[in-house]
């Protein structure tokens, strides 16, 4: 689980007010963190969630490659 | 929202107008990373044309001129002459930059003028419905070619070097943090710099032309194509067919620059 690891993952936030329910995140994950949420947000999309977040090596490809900036991964400070 | 969206984005114009899924999004917020990294919010001159793609930087809280179809170049040209201090940087789709737009990009790179522009190419008319554009693959079935697209694609960034273009590059929204440091380095570069950007349009290429339902199926294709230019220099012409070339193609300083020249005869 420490093999890639750079930072610890406190949390990650996915904004419901501008997720749009595209689930690039979901598929790209290279740990596999998120699930599709199975109940609908208020703007009405099957968002993200977060299932696996011990998994979460921090290489933030999801907040990075998000459509509508929806996704902000905490991390604790580089510990090496 | 990201922290970025929260200090850069222009809140009421949100929520934004692209599509779920629509790299056009995935652009923006790699610019706006870019913008913040550079330091440069404060010196921004944003320009765009007209489809989906130019509505990108509408959504950036500094000064824009979201101009008419194909036209982004001729105001840009304008906006950077009169304030060279400006970082001007133009958003604009295939349909506007090399369909209606062509000749204003050749001549923009002919005189190497201290620009950015990024190409967001999703290969479609987006905006209006999924119309063929210059870049729509060969036989593609679109709207306005239910055969199969009889021409062949356009290669907009072989056009830009030979008019004259000094910093030519190519990326896709599927990697975001070469995205991000190609912004930068087309930013920094001094002279015309053309960016082409392959933007996923999950709504009409993805559904009409590449038979794909959902999203993250589209940036999962784009991925898979992606090749950069050092590992394509190991393969064959056979073996890169299909295959979209990613990295700096292309960067010179022999040229001079246009605003440079024109400050010199409005001195002399
Ligand atoms: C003079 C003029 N002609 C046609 C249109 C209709 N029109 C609006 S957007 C567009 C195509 C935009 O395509 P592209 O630049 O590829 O942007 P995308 O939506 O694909 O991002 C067209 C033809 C227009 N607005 N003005
Ligand atoms: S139509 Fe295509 S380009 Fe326009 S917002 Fe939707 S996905 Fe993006
Ligand atoms: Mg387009």
């Amino acid at each position: 689980m420490n093999k890639k690891r750079r930072a610890i993952t406190k949390e990650i936030i996915i904004d419901g007010g501008v997720c749009k329910g595209c689930h690039i995140c979901i598929d790209q994950c290279p740990e596999d963190v998120f699930e599709v949420s199975k109940t609908r947000s208020t703007k009405g999309y099957l968002m993200p969630v977060v299932s696996r977040i011990d998994d979460c090596i921090a290489c933030m490809l999801c907040e990075l490659i998000c459509p509508d900036l929806a996704i902000t991964v905490e991390t604790t400070k580089d510990e090496k | 929202m990201h922290p970025i969206a929260e200090k850069y984005i222009r809140k009421s114009a949100l929520p934004t107008i692209f599509c779920p899924g629509c790299g056009h999004g995935t652009v923006l917020n790699s610019f706006l990373r870019a913008v913040d990294q550079l330091d440069i919010f404060n010196t921004l001159g944003l320009v765009s044309g007209i489809g989906c793609s130019s509505w990108t930087p509408v959504f950036v809280n500094t000064d824009v001129m979201h101009t008419v179809h194909g036209r982004a170049l001729a105001f840009a040209t304008g906006l950077k002459v009169s304030n060279p201090k400006l970082d001007v940087i133009v958003f604009t789709g295939d349909g506007d930059c090399v369909g209606i737009g062509g000749n204003h990009l050749i001549h923009a790179a002919r005189r190497n003028i201290d620009m950015t522009v990024f190409m967001l190419d999703n290969g479609i008319y987006g905006m209006t419905g999924g119309q063929v554009s210059p870049t729509t693959p060969a036989d593609a079935k679109s709207q306005t070619t239910p055969y199969g697209n009889p021409e062949p694609p356009l290669d907009v960034c072989a056009l830009v070097v030979s008019a004259g273009a000094t910093h030519v590059a190519r990326y896709t929204t599927t990697q975001p943090r070469t995205l991000i440091s190609g912004i930068k380095k087309a930013i920094a570069h001094k002279g015309f710099s053309f960016v082409h950007i392959i933007s996923q349009c999950p709504t009409q290429t993805g559904r009409y032309v590449y038979g794909l339902t959902k999203p993250d199926e589209y940036v999962r294709m784009i991925r898979e194509q992606s090749i950069s230019l050092a590992a394509a220099g190991k393969r064959s012409t056979e073996e890169l067919k299909g295959k979209i070339i990613t990295g700096l193609l292309h960067e010179c300083s022999d040229r001079p620059e246009f605003v440079e020249t024109m400050t010199r005869l409005r001195r002399a």
